[in-house]
């Protein structure tokens, strides 16, 4: 007989881990939240701020301007990747020669590491060496520095971010329409719909939980994008890239206000999920047309 | 018209393919290219061969122990995680156990939260609390092998379920019946049977704990710091060497090249926490 109390062994290491390194840090940044401390200081006093430092936040132009940012920055990127995405699922729908090699090639930037992507697409932009710059001055007179111009910056970024996750939307809609049955699709045609009638009334309904899926994985991805952005822009120029993960860790570590850093961290937590459940509500919650 | 339908797609995955593969392949370029051919007219085109720059990174003592610390500490990593998921998930399999669903659903929610939100309490535990004497968390090789499991256990544990599940119960009850201790149903009927799946679980998160950077940034300062930091310091220095962060680069992606083949199936399982199968 299998008895639940070596079920709970078994589960025991695992949950431990999560325990001390997933949840610990949860109940920890929401304590220190509370106070202005630095223990790296002389004489580290664990003072009681009460709300301050979330008062402070309020006030905070640069911690809005990157919440700011970041929402745009997601906004953009997600669209992007879902329309792109989607155009691309839909070709791989077709038999063609070496698809196999195509979606292979397709998969590779999912699996770099971030911060080569960064490498990568600053050495592809860099002035004086990447050919990005050198072409767009020599065929369209388009002055492009990094370093230098705001949209251009935070456009790169937009574009680094669709080369690196398109295909992971790509292949989770390629996963949502092979498994599609057929009927509905046929019948419609039948009865006389047209391809955006089709589109609108039955792929996207029968599309939705996949597509919802995507929606919020790169959502929550995209909200927490630092890596490959530090290596590109480094949040620069002046704060034009500096989404609020970047925020977060260039205000805190070299500051040392740790309470404060705390307060950031929790509300930004807090309005990460907020945003999620929210959309969640907004999209799931909408009752799907009569047709 | 049947050719044009042929065409089309092929001509689109071309394009889409010199796209996708252009950032790496300027990676390349760079790194096979010596200081004074950098400059220039910047082609795309390979002039040869010139290997000083991998020479170079792996001649660098530093370079060469963030690999090694990297290898350490992903294999470490995946060894770990592996072991622990398959445990975990032949609980959740197999036994009836009170609050299934909603542990399940709070296991997989520690690879949902955004990782700099976590930076500043960790950075604090390691360096504040998780200390006995005079040894603490922060800047070991440890640290960051625990700290890994959390956003790769989950996704272990979700796609090692699926895998689990698959493995049908009839088995390991006539071998229990047989007289075969728990263990030995693990040992002997179940992971002959896991292997393939425990791969691809194996293989991703490794490339997980190998990609890494955030915290391996926040919480490592001499001693564990592993490679994709040091390609980030690269860029702080001054007069960066674009010749040598492009081979370094090579070398932080070419595990992803070998394993791509692999796990191409199973990335998206991995990436999505499962949430939508192929």
């Amino acid at each position: 007989m299998r008895s639940p109390v070596t079920g709970w062994l078994f589960l025991a290491p695992t949950i431990a881990v999560l325990g001390i390194f997933g949840l610990l840090p949860f109940f920890y940044v929401a304590f220190v939240g509370f106070f202005d401390w630095n223990p790296f200081a002389a004489n580290p006093g664990l003072v009681y701020a009460g709300v301050n430092n979330y008062r402070r936040l309020v006030f905070d132009d640069q911690f809005l301007r990157s919440i700011g940012l970041t929402l745009q920055f997601t906004f953009w990127v997600v669209l992007s990747e879902l329309v792109i995405g989607y155009l691309l699922a839909q070709l791989f729908m077709r038999d063609f020669p070496l698809k196999g090699l195509f979606r292979t090639i397709h998969t590779l930037p999912l699996l770099v590491a971030p911060i080569a992507v960064g490498a990568a697409w600053r050495l592809l932009t860099v002035p004086g060496l990447g050919p990005v710059p050198f072409y767009l001055d020599r065929w369209f007179g388009i002055d492009f520095r990094l370093g230098s111009f705001e949209n251009q910056a935070f456009l790169t970024t937009v574009i680094m971010d669709i080369w690196h996750w398109t295909p992971l939307v790509t292949l989770t809609l390629l996963a949502g329409l092979s498994a599609m049955p057929k009927e509905p699709f046929e019948s419609a045609q039948v009865d006389g719909a047209n391809r955006w009638q089709i589109f609108w009334h039955i792929m996207l309904p029968m599309l939705k939980p996949v597509l919802l899926t995507t929606v919020f994985i790169r959502l929550m991805d995209a909200l927490r994008t630092v890596d490959e952005v530090w290596m590109l822009t480094g949040g620069g120029p002046g704060t034009a890239t500096r989404y609020i993960g970047l925020h977060i860790w260039r205000v805190v570590f070299p500051q040392t206000d740790y309470g404060y850093g705390a307060a950031m961290s929790l509300l930004t937590l807090y309005l990460t999920i907020m945003l999620c459940w929210f959309l969640y509500v907004a999209l799931v919650a909408r009752k799907p047309r009569a047709s | 018209m049947k050719k044009k339908g042929i065409l089309l797609p092929i001509l689109i995955w071309c394009g889409m393919t010199v796209l996708t593969l252009l950032p790496i392949w300027w990676l390349f370029v760079v790194s096979m290219r010596t200081r004074v051919q950098l400059f220039g007219r910047p082609s795309l085109m390979l002039d040869g061969f010139y290997w000083g720059n991998y020479v170079e990174v792996l001649q660098n003592e530093e370079f060469r122990y963030y690999l090694w610390n990297s290898i350490v500490v992903a294999s470490s990593n995946c060894l770990i995680v592996t072991v622990l998921a398959l445990l975990a998930t032949f609980a959740l399999s197999r036994y009836k156990l009170a609050a299934e669903d909603s542990l399940f659903f709070w296991l997989i929610t520690n690879r949902m939260a955004p990782a700099a939100v976590f930076l500043l309490p960790l950075f604090l535990l390691y360096t504040q609390v998780f200390r006995f004497g005079d040894y603490q968390l922060f800047d070991t090789r440890i640290g960051l092998i625990l700290l890994y499991c959390v956003f790769n256990l989950p996704f272990a544990i979700w796609l090692m379920k699926g895998i689990m599940d698959g493995i049908p119960k009839e088995l390991d009850e006539a071998a229990m019946i047989d007289g075969a201790s728990t263990f030995e149903v693990l040992t002997k009927v179940i992971l002959p049977l896991a292997k393939p799946g425990l791969a691809v679980t194996a293989i991703l998160t490794w490339m997980f704990a190998w990609n890494e950077y955030l915290f391996a940034a926040t919480l490592t300062s001499v001693e564990a710091r592993t490679i994709t930091t040091g390609l980030a310091e690269f860029v702080t220095v001054t007069g960066t060497n674009w010749g040598e962060l492009a081979a370094l680069s090579m070398l932080t992606l070419a595990p992803a090249l070998v394993f791509l083949g692999f796990v191409q199936r199973h990335i998206v399982a991995g990436l999505t926490f499962g949430a939508v199968k192929e």
